[in-house]
């Protein structure tokens, strides 16, 4: 049985950490709602260049590029984005199971990856993998200007042959309690959707459709990329909302299991000090 | 036909602006083109540049980078990775964006793969410096 002294020690670090991730959900809570506002304040954005790239195709001229061209897939690249803090639940370690599945998948092929998130990067970085670019250290500071950054180099790569298809690996935010990692094809590009109405606008193009559209994908890609990169900052904190939402009760619970010790170690010890008493009277008389 | 041209501006981190407008000047690709009322249907790319829009009589400008300019049934929606008022660009920090983007475009040759996106990122430095001292 510990001693007193000692299960008071216990309840006081047990309350301490009760203490930081009560803080923690708190600060989570705040982060997740400015997240959430951010993937809303880009939804007007992403669906306008939907349209327009649906407009442009609906235009029934024969658009081609490469990036809308299926190819053979012997090298691709895998954008996976965890987060860079921990204590956040299974938020990283499923995303980075769900990473190495796709990696077995395709294991005939080349995969490099671009990690995004310390904790993919100290995962990743002593196996035998192609890394080919990281980006750590951003705690959720993830830009449109970073997006555009890998998506401008994903798409040379692509165009020179260097990769064939390129994935994205992320965690879709469906609510505090549930995110899916999801991987999503980013290249080559699956084709719009072609609705028939639209094909009756006659556009006046400037520059030429052709160079339009290879300007418009390439912006497609950016936004892509950076739907998913909100997308896992918005999972991120709701993620650790809950695991320290989770931390919190189970301190609660630890306090009151603890308290209930130490008053049992408080009984036993007056229990013992009055048989010593009336030991020593009995004794004395004797 | 309505006499009223709808001017939206969205980037990827906000909707800038959702207003009635009477006249939009806005910097092409193949060079700067006005619209109007009664526009006919049109899709333009944008270069790093001055967007300017006339209300009730007042002008207001705003840089904007590279994107996109839709003009349907009167509203035009103009689709740029980033916008900014003249009293939200500090011109000191534009100026120093100037210097830095000038160096990085000094670094590179025009076959190197990152040149565009250099040229691209000193224009928008040299707008936002344009705009912010000349409102």
């Amino acid at each position: 049985m510990a001693t007193l002294k000692e299960i008071r020690k216990r309840v006081s670090s047990v309350q301490n950490i009760q203490q930081i991730t009560k803080a923690m959900k708190m600060v989570s809570a705040a982060r997740l709602r400015r997240a959430q506002e951010a993937a809303l304040a880009a939804r007007p954005y992403a669906e306008k260049l939907e349209a327009v790239l649906q407009n442009l195709a609906a235009q029934g001229e024969e658009l081609a590029h490469p990036f809308l061209t299926e190819r053979a897939e012997n090298n691709t690249t895998l954008i996976v984005m965890t987060s860079d803090r921990g204590l956040c639940g299974g938020f990283n370690s499923s995303l980075i199971r769900e990473a190495e599945a796709f990696m077995r998948q395709r294991a005939e092929q080349k995969v490099s990856l671009i990690l995004v998130g310390r904790r993919a990067y100290d995962h990743f970085k002593r196996r035998d993998v192609t890394i080919a670019e990281e980006h750590i250290n951003l705690y959720g500071r993830l830009s449109a200007d970073l997006a555009h950054d890998i998506g401008r180099r994903v798409g040379e790569q692509f165009l020179s042959g260097e990769t064939d298809s390129f994935y994205v690996l992320y965690a879709k935010f469906r609510s505090a309690l549930v995110q899916v990692p999801t991987l999503d094809k980013i290249l080559p590009i699956a084709s719009t959707p072609q609705t028939e109405d639209q094909s009756a606008l006659d556009y006046l193009y400037e520059p030429a459709p052709q160079t339009l559209l290879a300007s418009l994908l390439e912006r497609y890609i950016d936004m892509l990329i950076y739907r998913a990169m909100l997308e896992s900052v918005a999972s991120e904190h709701g993620a650790r909302m809950t695991a320290m939402d989770n931390a919190t009760n189970n301190a609660v619970e630890m306090i009151d299991r603890l308290t209930l010790d130490m008053n049992r170690a408080r009984q036993a010890g007056i229990t013992r000090e009055l048989l010593e008493i009336v030991a020593t009277g009995e004794s004395l008389k004797g | 036909m309505a006499d009223i041209l709808r001017l939206r501006l969205v980037t990827p981190e906000r909707l800038l602006l959702d207003e009635e407008v009477d006249e939009v000047t806005a910097p092409g690709t193949v060079g700067e083109f006005g619209v109007f009322p009664g526009h006919a249907t049109f899709l333009s790319s944008l270069q790093p540049g001055r967007l300017s829009y006339k209300q009730s009589g007042q002008t207001r400008s705003l840089a904007v980078s590279d994107g996109f300019a839709e003009v349907v049934d009167n509203l035009m929606t103009v689709l740029c990775t980033e916008a900014a008022y003249a009293n939200e660009i500090d011109a000191a920090q534009a100026q120093e964006a100037v210097r830095e983007a000038e160096a990085a475009l000094g670094n590179l040759s025009p076959t190197d793969a990152g040149f565009e996106d250099a040229q691209n990122t000193l224009r928008l430095a040299q707008v936002r410096l344009d705009v912010a001292s000349n409102g």
